[in-house]
């Protein structure tokens, strides 16, 4: 599920593997000019324009395997629920599992401050000191992750900033992504946001409770869930109420348990 | 959305790209990938490299964006066909075990460069 895995990062590049293009073939046939001097020519490069970025989620990876952590990407639009979900599945496997969290906003601490309550040790990334980015990128959550105590964690989520499009394009070092869609949302988010949607491992459809008060019809979203993510596994819950949390936090747990040392 | 993050790094990839040993170059065209299941915006993207190639070797350089189609294969029965709406199910045997073989492009494939003129030149 992590881009990298199949069809990123399998290219070398070429810094100086210049050729001449045929513009410089044609100049120099006519008048002679030396190529070396004058003409166009074109230079492979052949490099992914985020290869930096790849680099230090591998880098991240890497880390976070030798201390057994597992790492979970939160993704979502703003406002499905990303927060009050993290607030309850926290207080659901506190304190038998030692959990941080690391929180993506443009800008406030306000998440950070709700998260903090549960007592867990919480980073707040506003990503305005990085151009207001619309995602939180790999140096970012390795700049966070040196100022927790990694020996001492075994789950460490990151809640990435609210938006359904650019958090999917970056891979930030972690071994599964969530995607929360709440029932206040479009039943064809998935399909207008596929990227999003393929690049999770499992959703959680929220807000479950207000389902009688709307006209949000649940198997048609998950219908076009299974449409870009064939047997995508969907946890339908309600972070207000706690409903079917049951068997998120069992998949939960079996992850964190299958990475640890 | 991160557009301008991209048309930044591509400038820096470009610059950093010119062989040493040539003088002074500039970079008149970047030929990009960017595959259709990519979260970038063609024309977004574009407008971002003008800004971005300002005062650098690639001002007034044309940046040509190759769309990569999104090309999946099943794993199941090996069908092969371009992904043209979000539908990931194979159209043969609607299995939904695929391969994307192409589509996740963002990749500087080359760039073109032309040597700046020389007093002395001839």
């Amino acid at each position: 599920m992590i881009p990298g895995d199949t069809f990123n990062n399998q290219r070398c590049y070429h810094h100086k593997d210049f050729h001449q293009s045929h513009h410089s073939h044609s100049n120099s046939a006519i008048d002679g000019v030396s190529i070396e001097k004058s003409g166009t020519r074109e230079i492979k490069v052949v490099r992914r324009v985020l290869d930096v970025n790849d680099k230090m989620a591998e880098q991240n990876r890497r880390l976070f395997a030798e201390k057994g952590i597992f790492v979970l990407n939160v993704m979502s639009s703003p406002g499905s629920g990303k927060t009050t979900t993290l607030e309850k599945t926290l207080a659901q496997i506190l304190p038998e599992i030692k959990s941080a969290v690391i929180v993506g906003d443009i800008c406030t601490t306000h998440d950070a401050d709700r998260l903090a309550s549960t007592g867990v040790p919480v980073v707040q990334i506003n990503t305005d000191e990085f151009g207001g980015d619309c995602h939180l990128v790999a140096h970012v959550i390795e700049k966070a992750a040196s100022t927790l105590e990694l020996d001492d964690i075994e789950f460490l989520v990151v809640e990435n900033v609210g938006n359904l499009v650019c958090p999917a394009e970056f891979d930030i070092g972690e071994d599964s992504r969530v995607v929360v869609l709440s029932v206040t949302e479009g039943e064809d988010k998935p399909v207008k946001y596929p990227l999003m949607f393929r690049e999770c491992e499992v959703a959680l459809l929220n807000k479950i409770d207000l389902l009688p008060y709307l006209d949000f019809d649940r198997e048609k979203a998950i219908a076009y869930i299974h449409q870009v993510h064939p047997k995508m596994p969907v946890f339908e819950i309600s972070s207000k109420t706690g409903e079917g949390f049951a068997p998120w936090i069992d998949w939960l747990k079996g992850k964190i348990k299958a990475k640890k040392k | 959305m991160h557009e301008m993050g991209i048309a930044l790094r591509i400038v820096e990839i470009a610059t950093a790209s010119l062989p040493v040993d040539l003088g002074a170059a500039r970079v008149t065209k970047v030929n990009l990938k960017v595959g259709k299941l990519a979260a970038v915006v063609p024309e977004s993207l574009r407008f971002c490299f003008d800004v971005a190639v300002k005062d650098s070797p690639l001002e007034d350089a044309i940046l040509a964006i190759e769309e990569v189609p999104v090309v999946a294969k099943c794993k199941d029965c090996h069908a092969q066909w371009t992904i043209d709406e979000p539908v990931f199910v194979c159209q043969t045997c609607h299995s939904g075990s695929l391969e994307i073989l192409s589509g996740r492009e963002l990749d500087i494939e080359s760039i073109e460069i032309v040597e700046e003129e020389k007093n002395d030149s001839g």
